[in-house]
C-alpha cells in the first residue's frame, strides 16, 4: 500500500523526439518595421502594378520622347477631331493637335504639380506637426490652432482664392505653393500623433538622459519613427494633388492653356463632349490610373507597415 | 451637454476668425494694388476703383479693413459680388438648390455606402468583396468633373435617361444625375470605413450574446451590428464635407445647376475676386458649422465625449 501511495513519477520514454518550444532562430535576420514591411508588401500583386504603373508615368514626365516623336505642339485643324490614324493612335483634338502626344508631353506638368505640392505639404506638416507633438503646452495649442484653421478651409477653394489673387503668376511653383500650402494641415495631425506616440518611448528619454538636447533627439530619434506614416500620407496627397491640378483647370485657375498638363487638356476638350469624346475620356484614363497607383501604393504601405492590418489579412 | 455646447462654440471663435483673417489677408494683404489684383486680367475704370477703395476701407490700415469685413459677417451682411449684388440675395436664391444636392447626394452616398459595405463586410475577402474595393477605388481616383462629364455623355446624351443639364429644373426631381454622379464620388471612402467597422463590430461580445440569447440574424444584423457600425462613416463624412463642397462646385458648373457652387465657378471663370471670396467665405462658415453640428450630435448620442476635457 505505503509502496502504491508513493506519487509516481511519469518518465518520457525515450524514444520521444524532443520538441523544442523555446527555440529562437537564430539564423534569421533579426526583423524590424520596414523588413517585415517590405516581405509583406512584395508578395502583393497589386504593388507591382502599381510600382509599374508609377515608373512608366515617370519616364513620360522624364523622357517624354520614348513614347512619342510627335510635336504636341503642332496642331493642324485641317485634323479637326480627326479619327486615330497611322502614327496617331488615339486620334486628334478639336485643335487638331495629336491626342496621344499631349497627354505624353502634359505627364510632366501633371507629376511636377503633384510632386511639388506633395513635399510642399509634406516638410510644413512634418515640421508643424512635429514640433506640436514634441514640445507640447502652448506651443502645441497654437501650431493645433492654426492647423485647424487651414483645416477648415478645404484646400481646392483656397488654392482658387489664391491663383485668383496671382492671377498674373500662374506656373508650376504658384500653383504647387497654393496646393500644398493649404493642404499640410492633415499631415501635420498625423505627424503629431505619431510625435506624441513616440515622445513616451524609452529610447527618447534616453537620448534626453543621456545630454541630447530637444532638438538633436527631435531629429535623431522622433523623426525617423514618424517617417512611416508621413510617407502613406504623402503618397495619398500625391494623388490627390494631380487630381487638384486637373480640377484648378476645370474650374478656370488653372495653369491656363499654353501649357500643357492633363487638367488643362480635359478642361479644353469639354465643350467638345457632343463631338469628340474621347478628347476627355483619353487624358481622363490616364489621369485615373496614374492617381489609382499611387492612392494603392500609398493604401499597401499603410497596411503593410501596419503589423495588425496585415494580421487581419 | 450644455457646458459642451459652450465649450465648442468657444472653440469655434478662433478657428472662424482665423479662417477668414487669412482668407482676407491672402487676397487684400499682397503685395501691389489688391484692387488691381481682385480683377485679374481685367482692366478696371478709375471710378470703379475708386468705389471700390471706399467700399474696403483700403485707405485704413489691414486690421481695421478687416474689422469692417467681420463685423459685416456677424450683422448677416456677406458683402456685395462683384457685379454690385448682395450676397445674401444670391445666397437666398441659390443655397436651397445646392442644400438639395447636397442632402440628395449624401443620401445616395450613404446607401451605397450602407449596403455595398455590410455585404463586403459579410463576404470578406470573396469576390463581391473585391469587386466593390476595386469599383470604389476607381470612383476615389476619378476627379468629379470628369465623372460628371462622362455621365453626362453617357446616361444624358447617349442613352437618354436623364437631361443633360439641370437649369431651371433644379427641384427634387430635376436633380438625381448630379446627385448620383457626387454621390458616387464620394461613397468608396465611406463604404470602406463601414466595411471595416462592420468586421469589427460583428466580433463584439455583445453580438456574440445577441446571436446567443437566440435571435436571428435578420435581427442582429441591422440592430446590433449595423447601427453601432455607422459612427465612423458619419464622422467621416463631416470631415468629408469640404470635398462635398468642392465636388459640389464641380457638378454645379458641369450640370449648370444654379447654386452656390456654380455661382462661386462663374466667378472664377471671370476672374471676379470679391465674389470669389464672399463665396469661399460662405463656403468655409458652412464647413465649420456643418462639423460643430456633427459633433454636438456626437455629444448627444455619446455622453463619454461630453465630458472628456
Amino acid at each position: 500500500m505505503s509502496s502504491d501511495s508513493r506519487a509516481t513519477h511519469y518518465v518520457a520514454p525515450v524514444e520521444t523526439t524532443t520538441i523544442t518550444v523555446d527555440a529562437v532562430k537564430v539564423a534569421a535576420k533579426p526583423s524590424n518595421l520596414w523588413s517585415d514591411a517590405w516581405r509583406d508588401i512584395r508578395s502583393r500583386p497589386t504593388f507591382w502594378i502599381s510600382i509599374v504603373i508609377v515608373i512608366i508615368v515617370l519616364l513620360m514626365s522624364f523622357w517624354p520622347t520614348l513614347f512619342t516623336h510627335t510635336d504636341p505642339t503642332s496642331c493642324n485643324l485641317d485634323y479637326s477631331n480627326g479619327a486615330p490614324s497611322r502614327g496617331h493612335p488615339l486620334g486628334f483634338t478639336f485643335q487638331g493637335c495629336d491626342i496621344y502626344a499631349r497627354i505624353v508631353w502634359g505627364t510632366r506638368v501633371s507629376v511636377s504639380v503633384g510632386l511639388l505640392a506633395t513635399i510642399i505639404g509634406s516638410v510644413i506638416g512634418l515640421i508643424m506637426g512635429a514640433i506640436a507633438g514634441y514640445y507640447g503646452g502652448w506651443l502645441d495649442s497654437v501650431l493645433s490652432r492654426v492647423g485647424d484653421i487651414f483645416f477648415s478651409i478645404p484646400y481646392i477653394l483656397a488654392a482658387v482664392v489664391v491663383m485668383t489673387v496671382f492671377a498674373q503668376y500662374r506656373n508650376v511653383l504658384t500653383l504647387s505653393v497654393a496646393i500644398g500650402g493649404f493642404a499640410w494641415a492633415s499631415t501635420a495631425r498625423v505627424v503629431r500623433a505619431e510625435v506624441l506616440r513616440v515622445r513616451q518611448a524609452d529610447f527618447v528619454t534616453a537620448s534626453r538622459a543621456l545630454g541630447k538636447s530637444n532638438f538633436g533627439t527631435l531629429v535623431a530619434h522622433v523623426f525617423p519613427n514618424a517617417v512611416a506614416p508621413l510617407l502613406v500620407v504623402s503618397t495619398l496627397s500625391l494623388a490627390a494633388a494631380i487630381v487638384a491640378e486637373a480640377t484648378l483647370a476645370f474650374l478656370g485657375v488653372g495653369l491656363g492653356d499654353q501649357v500643357i498638363s492633363w487638367g488643362t487638356e480635359i478642361s479644353n476638350a469639354q465643350t467638345q463632349i457632343r463631338v469628340q469624346p474621347m478628347s476627355l475620356i483619353y487624358p481622363s484614363i490616364f489621369l485615373t490610373v496614374t492617381v489609382l497607383a499611387f492612392i494603392m501604393l500609398g493604401e499597401l504601405i499603410r497596411d503593410a507597415l501596419d503589423p495588425r492590418a496585415r494580421a487581419q489579412r | 451637454m450644455f457646458a459642451y455646447i459652450v465649450r465648442r462654440l468657444l472653440q469655434l471663435i478662433p478657428v472662424f476668425i482665423g479662417a477668414t483673417l487669412l482668407i482676407y489677408f491672402l487676397v487684400f494683404a499682397m503685395p501691389g494694388d489688391p484692387i488691381a489684383a481682385l480683377f485679374g486680367d481685367k482692366q478696371p475704370t478709375p471710378e470703379l476703383l475708386a468705389e471700390l477703395r471706399a467700399q474696403y476701407h483700403l485707405d485704413q490700415p489691414f486690421l481695421v479693413q478687416y474689422w469692417y469685413y467681420l463685423t459685416g459677417i456677424f450683422r448677416g451682411d456677406l458683402g456685395t459680388t462683384f457685379s454690385g449684388q448682395s450676397v445674401n440675395d444670391v445666397l437666398a436664391r441659390t443655397l436651397p438648390v445646392t442644400a438639395r444636392l447636397a442632402v440628395m447626394s449624401i443620401a445616395i452616398e450613404f446607401v451605397l455606402s450602407i449596403v455595398i459595405g455590410t455585404i463586403s463586410a459579410l463576404r470578406k475577402g470573396k469576390f463581391f468583396d473585391n469587386a466593390a474595393l476595386i469599383v470604389g477605388l476607381v470612383f476615389l481616383s476619378v476627379p468629379v468633373f470628369v465623372l460628371g462629364f462622362v455621365a453626362q455623355y453617357f446616361l444624358a446624351i447617349k442613352l437618354g435617361w436623364f437631361k443633360a443639364t439641370v437649369g431651371a429644373d433644379n427641384g427634387w426631381n430635376g436633380l438625381w444625375l448630379p446627385a448620383i454622379v457626387l454621390g458616387v464620388s464620394l461613397f468608396a471612402t465611406s463604404m470602406r470605413l463601414m466595411r471595416g467597422s462592420v468586421i469589427e463590430t460583428r466580433n463584439q461580445d455583445w453580438v456574440r450574446t445577441a446571436y446567443s440569447k437566440g435571435l436571428s440574424r435578420g435581427r442582429v444584423l441591422p440592430v446590433h451590428v449595423m447601427r453601432n457600425s455607422l459612427i465612423p462613416m458619419i464622422t467621416n463624412s463631416a470631415t468629408n464635407f469640404g470635398v462635398l463642397l468642392v465636388g459640389a462646385t464641380v457638378t454645379e458648373a458641369v450640370f449648370n445647376i444654379p447654386g452656390v457652387g456654380n455661382t462661386l465657378f462663374q466667378a472664377t471663370r471671370q476672374h471676379e475676386g470679391p465674389t470669389i471670396v464672399s463665396f469661399v467665405t460662405v463656403f468655409v462658415i458652412l464647413y465649420v458649422l456643418v462639423n460643430l453640428l456633427v459633433d454636438l450630435l456626437y455629444g448627444l448620442l455619446d455622453p463619454r465625449i461630453r465630458y472628456v476635457k
